[in-house]
């Protein structure tokens, strides 16, 4: 499992970050990055999972089954 | 706050006004009606022409549409700033629109970014405690005058290097500029003229003597490559101090007023704090304080209805934040709730620049409140009072804590 975020719709809610902090990070203005490539590992998928359900902006994609 | 001009509603759809007595009680059940109604926007033609729509859909179709409605004024009033105040606005980066808005805004962001925020918990855990010990061993305190109120006063004006001494007047200030929207305008104005002046004080204050806070940072930012105009610094202060203010406070008195009120939710938390971060946002979904409002850009239609040139249109984060339209179980807070997309900061470009702090003054706060007092409840149900106008919250909350 992958994810990914869209810059452009990301408004720095930063509730993927606090929910997932192995999976996203903040940037010095508080917006969202993926760790890494932002490749999941499987024993953090599922708090990856409900980070992506609480963002507002719904501005995170998963690609599933990805490397 | 009720004149000859504000005669009580009768007709929600049609003639409604926020500064209304019951909105300011209990405006769940006027939101439900608008919605149920058949036409989810209400309108009326009080302040000049106003809409107010309650659907999540609508409200963020609007907030994400700063072409069409602008932020030229984000408090709905008799009274609309002129336009050649836009796209810079009265008070950067709230009252502006793009293109301008983006570097306005980015330049905020770092100071209250997570990592920012991070480093003043300790001192305002320390100031929850130094208020809850001033409290001594009363049976019966009040919650929003004596606790949550004071909280976000003290944050903000040291982190803009204002003198402690002056928290009332700050407090003074927000009850004008965001509860005396219904005042007579040359009133309105003259408040307005007492708060822009004092900031100007502290600018002066600060050219002399400058020191390591959000205003020094501010008199040496620079946006492409010039100093900030003075009246953008000094719109941004008032920004950050009105904004900062009494929406924390009403978040974390209706935190307490909840749990005061809701017995098994409190013995949850105080069994699982480590719930809290999850119940905090369901807190903040179910009592989200703020409604922002906008300005129709030009004569349209939107979702069917005939918005005006100068229009006003309610922005309330509350209401959308209560359609069984987008949440389960809307109406009832549902302590746990794990997935949670609320609106309580806002949607797009314009999401509260103060969230971070917010939360961390929400959990901070409930966290000392709840280590000091782990069994409270309301003390006079009847005696609660909830301010009106676009910010709502408890302002008298007695909580018998003994």
């Amino acid at each position: 499992m992958k994810v990914s975020i869209d810059d452009e719709r990301c408004e720095g809610h930063g509730r993927c970050y606090a929910i997932a902090p192995q999976v996203f990070v903040p940037d010095d203005l508080g917006n969202a990055q993926v760790v890494g490539d932002g490749t999941v590992a499987p024993e953090h998928e599922e708090t990856a999972r409900l980070a992506v359900a609480n963002c507002p902006e719904q501005a995170i994609t998963i690609e599933e089954g990805a490397p | 706050m009720s004149t000859t001009d504000h005669p009580p509603v009768r007709d929600w759809a049609g003639d409604f006004d926020h500064t209304d007595e019951a909105y300011a009680a209990d405006p769940f059940p006027i939101w439900d009606d608008i919605r149920a109604s058949g036409c989810p926007i209400a309108h009326t033609e009080r302040y000049g022409g106003a809409w107010l729509p309650t659907s999540h859909e609508d409200v963020a179709a609007i907030a994400y549409d700063t072409e069409r409605f602008t932020s030229r004024s984000v408090v709905m009033s008799p009274f609309r700033p002129p336009l050649e105040m836009a796209p810079i606005g009265i008070a950067p980066p709230i009252s502006s629109d793009p293109p301008f808005h983006k570097g306005a805004r980015r330049l905020l962001l770092p100071a209250f970014s997570p990592q920012a925020i991070d480093k003043i918990e300790a001192s305002t855990r320390a100031y929850c405690k130094e208020l809850i010990a001033a409290m001594g061993e009363r049976e019966v305190v009040d919650a929003a005058e004596e606790y949550a109120q004071h909280i976000p006063v003290r944050v903000i004006a040291t982190m803009l290097g204002f003198p402690e001494e002056d928290a009332d007047r700050f407090r003074g200030f927000v009850k004008h500029v965001l509860e005396g929207v219904a005042l007579p305008l040359e009133e309105r104005a003259g408040g307005m003229m007492t708060l822009f002046q004092y900031l100007i004080e502290q600018v002066e204050d600060h050219i002399a003597h400058p020191r390591d806070d959000l205003t020094t940072f501010l008199l040496t930012s620079e946006m492409d490559g010039q100093p900030l105009r003075q009246d953008h610094v000094v719109g941004t202060m008032a920004l950050l101090l009105l904004a900062g203010i009494d929406t924390t406070w009403s978040a974390i008195g209706a935190s307490i007023f909840h749990l005061a009120s809701t017995p098994a939710h409190l013995e949850r938390l105080v069994n699982e704090p480590e719930l809290l971060p999850t119940a905090m946002e369901e807190l903040l979904r179910a009592y989200a304080p703020v409604t922002m409002a906008r300005l129709v850009r030009e004569d349209m239609d939107f979702h069917g209805c005939p918005m005006k040139a100068d229009d006003w249109v309610l922005l309330p984060f509350p209401a959308a934040n209560r359609d069984p339209g987008f949440f389960d179980a809307a109406d009832e807070v549902v302590i746990d709730r794990a997935v949670n997309r609320h609106a309580a900061f806002g949607l797009g470009i314009h999401r509260c620049a103060g969230s971070h702090l917010a939360r961390m003054e929400l959990r901070v706060a409930l966290e000392v409140w709840l280590e000091h007092f782990p069994s409270f409840e309301l003390a006079d149900p009847d005696g609660v009072r909830w301010s009106g106008g676009q910010v709502r919250g408890p302002r008298v909350l007695p909580i018998k804590v003994a």
